[in-house]
């Protein structure tokens, strides 16, 4: 009884680490967010996890006000959204076709394809930016939605795969013994039993396009046309000066979101990196 | 309804005939079971008469119409997959509608249809349930009465039973043959039990290797196995096979009693067994040991019903008898049926 009460206690205490771990920042970004100048930067001898100084809603007026911060967000909405169905139409009939059709040579294909992603940008953004100014597309959004892809497609493909094998052989060939096409099996089975498999895609590709920052700071300079991830950095940091404040509150108010769709999904997201890997028997 | 007709049929996977050769009409409701070890080519054979495999080679038709290049969902079939293959995301009852939804049929002739099958099956009071809260036996209701429920004109079955414990098993057999009986749809069965077979089929085709060894009967099959193979794979404890000189000699235990209890044998010949091990299963006796009055000296089995009081025992040799008219003969090499050869029985003196 007492060892089992120690274990529990111990195994309590751990979790709170981790939660103080993990939770520190957002509780960083927050009181930054509120704290006034003279507090952040000239105040050394007081406390600085709590307010010292009354709190000030001044940084989020700079963020708001004298930056195109409402525009970077909506950028980034309008990539991440576009990306999110390029990779969704691409990806879905890839990783199906991938898991069920091309027998053995699916699976190395579908590594291979994996690999692609493993490629960092910092090597790609050369070739990368030729395309783009080949296209035209240079400091516009469509210069993103047209990379983006590159590294979520190869991604979302290799993790549906995982799901789309788990779906069994059987269901499916019952439907159409059931009387449907082959589309149609896939539509009404596959499609509903891949649908957490779907969605996460749809959440990973979107956190991974807003994050993204080398290609978004290579191809695009005017500040209308930026992302959150440059517009931030570039506009609230003036030579050597960082409105740290203002950083911080601009994070957090899209971490925010972004940590609680996470948190919704994680179970799913670990179920497909696992059966992503488990295929790979 | 309707009558299935297979010719020259083979269906080849890379270096694997995994069907050879196959010919077969299936009659108009009939029911007629595949039956042979795993890896035989059964399943094989099932999913090309489906359409979920193309043949390599022949034809098939269904009710005189050649299907090869028609779609599973143009072949007017239906089939219930050994691992019942239902959906996981739906209900009991929409599983059932699926089939009937694909041919459009509107709400209320799908609800009729679906609620008559579910009390055909006795799962009405599972239909709001999804598959993950079933039993086995309740699955396989289910995967029933989705077949069922278009009425289609052949229904083929991979081992419905196979998943089911053995109690559940021997109901779901008689439940499922009685029910084939009542609505007269033409059965494909595959499985590799041969009790299941031979209880169930109104023919067995018996297959290895992708070949069809033999086509009967049950009782035809029992009593004038066409080869070894169908001789070894049928009955439990199978036909026992006794070589002499380039011939092989079958008898089942059955027939292979002691001297005695053969008043109802035409022409009964005595043959010495040498029994190693006695053993009771209540309804029957098996006898295990070694018969060398007739060919080599070889391990054989009889089985004696329960009925035969005789005291038996283990370590001693007895005079046992058979009648000559329920032998079977084989050639040594192929293994095929050969006419009666005349038996050369050694009175074995000296055990
Ligand atoms: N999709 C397939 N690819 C390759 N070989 C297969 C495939 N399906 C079946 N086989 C092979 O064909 C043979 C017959 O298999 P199957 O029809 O499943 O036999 P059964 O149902 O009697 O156990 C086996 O040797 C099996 O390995
Ligand atoms: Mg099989």
């Amino acid at each position: 009884m007492i060892r089992k009460a120690g274990q529990t206690g111990l195994t309590y205490f751990l979790i709170t680490l981790f939660i103080l771990f993990t939770a520190f920042p957002f509780y960083w970004m927050l009181i930054t967010t509120f704290k006034n100048d003279n507090e952040l930067y000239r105040n050394r001898e007081a406390n600085p996890l709590v307010f010292n100084q009354a709190p000030t809603l001044d940084n989020l007026r700079l963020l708001f006000n004298n930056t195109n911060y409402q525009t970077f967000v909506e950028n980034s909405l309008k990539v991440g959204i576009a990306v999110v169905v390029i990779t969704v139409l691409l990806a879905v009939p890839a990783s199906y076709s991938l898991a069920r059709l091309a027998g053995a040579w699916g699976e190395r294909l579908g590594i291979m394809i994996f690999m692609v992603y493993l490629i960092p940008p910092t090597l790609l953004f050369i070739p990368m930016s030729q395309i783009v100014s080949f296209l035209g597309l240079r400091d516009s959004l469509w210069s993103l939605i047209v990379i983006y892809p590159t590294f979520t497609v190869p991604f979302c493909t290799w993790l549906l795969m995982g799901f789309m094998k788990s779906i069994p052989v059987d269901v499916e060939e019952q439907a159409m013994v059931d009387g449907y096409s082959r589309f149609g099996a896939i539509l009404r089975v596959v499609f509903p039993l891949a649908l957490p498999g779907i969605l996460t895609v749809v959440v990973f590709a979107f956190t991974l396009t807003t994050h993204e920052f080398i290609y978004a700071l290579a191809f695009i300079t005017t500040s209308s046309q930026k992302v959150i991830s440059t517009g931030v950095t570039s506009e609230l940091i003036r030579g050597d000066v960082f409105f740290w404040q203002a950083i911080m509150g601009a994070g957090l108010l899209v971490a925010i979101p972004v940590a609680l769709v996470y948190n919704l999904f994680l179970d799913r997201f670990i179920a497909g990196f696992t059966m992503g890997a488990v295929t790979g028997k | 309804m309707a009558v299935v007709e297979i010719r020259q049929l083979y269906k080849a996977f890379g270096e694997v005939n995994a069907v050879n050769d196959v010919n077969l009409t299936i009659q108009e409701g009939e029911f007629l079971v595949l039956l042979g070890p795993s890896g035989s080519g059964k399943t094989s054979l099932l999913r090309m008469i489906a359409g979920l495999e193309k043949p390599t080679g022949g034809e098939i038709r269904i009710g005189g119409v050649v299907v090869n290049e028609l779609p599973p969902r143009a072949r007017k079939i239906a089939m219930v997959f050994q691992s019942y293959a239902l959906y996981p995301h739906m209900t009991v009852y929409n599983n059932i509608a699926f089939p009937l939804r694909s041919v459009g049929m509107d709400r209320i002739n799908i609800q009729t249809r679906v609620e008559r099958a579910a009390k055909m099956f006795n799962i009405y009071h599972l239909l709001q349930r999804k598959p993950r809260q079933l039993s086995g036996g309740e699955r396989q209701r289910v995967a029933l009465a989705r077949a069922v429920v278009r009425e289609p004109d052949v229904f083929l079955l991979d081992e419905p039973l196979s998943n089911l414990d053995a109690k559940l098993r021997a109901l779901a057999r008689d439940e499922l043959k009685q029910f084939q009986r009542q609505i007269g749809v033409t059965t494909v069965y595959v499985t590799h039990d041969q009790v299941e077979a031979m209880g169930m089929g109104d023919r067995v085709v018996v297959m290895n290797y992708g070949r069809v060894q033999q086509i009967g009967t049950p009782q035809a099959l029992y009593r004038a196995p066409a080869n070894t193979f169908v001789a070894t794979f049928l009955g439990s404890p199978p036909m026992n096979l006794v070589e002499q000189d380039n011939c092989i000699i079958g008898f089942h235990p059955e027939h292979f009693l002691p001297k005695g209890i053969d008043q109802h044998m035409q022409s009964p010949i005595t043959i010495p067994f040498e029994v190693t091990r006695v053993e009771y299963l209540g309804s029957e006796r098996f006898l295990y040991g070694y018969v060398q009055g007739v060919g080599e000296r070889t391990r054989v089995v009889s089985n004696i019903p329960s009925l035969v009081q005789l005291a038996i025992e283990a370590g001693r040799t007895y005079d046992f008898v058979a009648d000559l008219h329920d032998l079977s003969y084989f050639d040594k090499m192929s293994g095929d049926r050969i006419a009666p050869v005349r038996l050369q029985i050694a009175q074995a003196a000296g055990v």
